[in-house]
């Protein structure tokens, strides 16, 4: 069985370490905040100026003037501690962040990622990705294994304009958990019942296994 | 005095209103730099006082480009912009539709190197190098230069014309202080122009601002705009509910 949507960001979540400061990109890897051990103190980044994001507010907690870098209204926990975008990404850049764990529309056995652009469809820029990619620590990223159609995400070669180049470290999809190693994508766990056979036939990308 | 339009009487910098503060000092052509992330932290009454300038082929660095009918969505419908520099655009359907046909030209910019070639505008640095964009079509035509056996490309700092930012609380001296996460872009921008106008909520005398507590230092300001109730639209409301 495929792991579901919760069951990804679960799994995301032991990529955390007590006192790391993480980047969570838009979508699944946002459901990874409601996973976090209870005991350990993650640190939430938020890249439009903001350490120590909490859960959205209450109704009556709601701030305009307090979004994440996804514009939905959230509030802060106590320690946090909010700047400008140039000290947000000077963080980033200076490889001060832990972990982001990002979404992707396409990884390459190299640890290429494409995640910001359809040639020919709505392109509505890369925000924030580029600079993650590119100054985090480790990269994470956490996505369905195929896309809607069944085509492979996991490939030799990235076909989407890249967002970096080699900057991923590990992939958790809804089928298995892969590392980039020297010699490409090496599965190290499987959703329960999943095999190495399904998941060679949903992969264009050449799998080791351990 | 080298610029009339740039010093307000004494040191009082208030204007009585967003047009005045922007009338004689914003023309045709110009590069402007607009603060915000999204939605929040917009400069709203300036953004309507821009467009009723009336000024045309204007180049604006600003992280995002408004909603439909409102933020630099504005501008847009008005078709007072030449060329957006942004990292993110997502949220506008007119602005898809001037994209898409040509009369709206786009450079997509990674976030932190926007931020950081206002700031290094600012700072008087006209590029620095940076591994963000490496292998990407963002790089193309860029200087690659190796550093330690790591390769980076060269940005350009941003010297816009005119700033518009929006701050929290300013006194008269133009020292600004900003809230929550609408900070964001708002501090870079107002250090990369020529001349810079900041809307505020809140305006006090000089010595009422606690030094120490000040995020943008009056230097970098050189109008004030007291809006006290702008409407901070919200772009996704999320709550919980437990």
């Amino acid at each position: 069985m495929a792991w579901t949507r919760k069951q990804m960001a679960a799994r995301a979540a032991r990529e955390l370490q007590n006192g790391y400061y993480v980047n969570l990109g838009i979508g699944i890897p946002t459901l990874v905040a409601n996973y976090i051990p209870a005991g350990m103190t993650v640190t939430l980044q938020s890249e439009n100026g903001l350490l120590g994001m909490g859960p959205f507010p209450r109704e009556t907690e709601i701030d305009a003037d307090l979004i994440n870098a996804g514009k939905e209204t959230v509030t802060f926990v106590p320690g946090a501690s909010t700047f400008s975008s140039a000290d947000s990404f000077a963080m980033i850049r200076g490889g001060h962040i832990d972990l982001a764990i990002l979404g992707a529309m396409q990884v390459s056995e190299r640890g290429d990622l494409a995640n910001w652009m359809i040639p020919g469809k709505r392109v509505k820029g890369m925000g924030g990705a580029m600079d993650l990619v590119s100054g985090v620590r480790r990269i994470v990223v956490l996505m369905e294994h195929t896309t809607p159609d069944g085509e492979a995400k996991l490939l030799h070669i990235c076909t989407l304009p890249l967002t970096g180049t080699g900057v991923v470290h590990r992939v958790i999809t809804d089928l298995c958990v892969l590392d980039v190693t020297p010699s490409g994508f090496e599965v190290i766990e499987f959703a329960d019942g999943i095999t190495r056979e399904q998941l060679e036939q949903r992969t264009e990308a050449t799998l080791h296994f351990r | 005095m080298d610029d009339p339009g740039k010093h307000a009487s004494g040191m009082s910098k208030l204007w009585p209103d967003a047009r005045a503060a922007l009338d004689g000092i914003v023309k045709d052509g110009m590069l402007l730099a607009i603060g915000g992330f999204g939605l929040c932290g917009i400069p709203e009454a300036l953004i309507v006082a821009l467009r009723d300038t009336g000024v045309r082929n204007l180049t604006i660095a600003s992280n995002n480009a408004g909603v439909d009918g409102w933020g630099l969505g504005l501008l847009l419908e008005t078709h007072q912009v030449k060329k957006m520099i942004s990292s993110y655009v997502g949220e506008n359907i007119e602005f898809e539709r001037q994209y898409l046909s040509g009369e709206l030209d786009v450079e997509f910019c990674p976030q932190g190197t926007l931020a950081e070639r206002m700031r290094a505008g600012g700072a008087g640095i006209p590029g620095f190098y940076t591994r963000t964009g490496i292998g990407t079509l963002v790089a193309e035509g860029k200087e690659h230069k190796v550093f330690d056996g790591v390769t980076y490309i060269l940005e350009r700092g941003i010297q816009a014309d005119v700033a518009l930012v929006k701050a929290w609380k300013a006194d008269l001296h133009g020292n600004l202080i900003y809230r929550r996460t609408a900070r964001n872009f708002n501090p870079n921008a107002a250090t990369c122009a020529k001349i810079t106008v900041a809307e505020v909520e809140i305006v006090v005398q000089p010595g009422d601002l606690d030094p120490d507590e000040i995020h943008t230092p009056g230097i970098y300001v050189h109008r004030l705009v007291h809006n006290p109730q702008p409407e901070k639209r919200i772009e996704k409301r999320t709550v919980r509910t437990e």
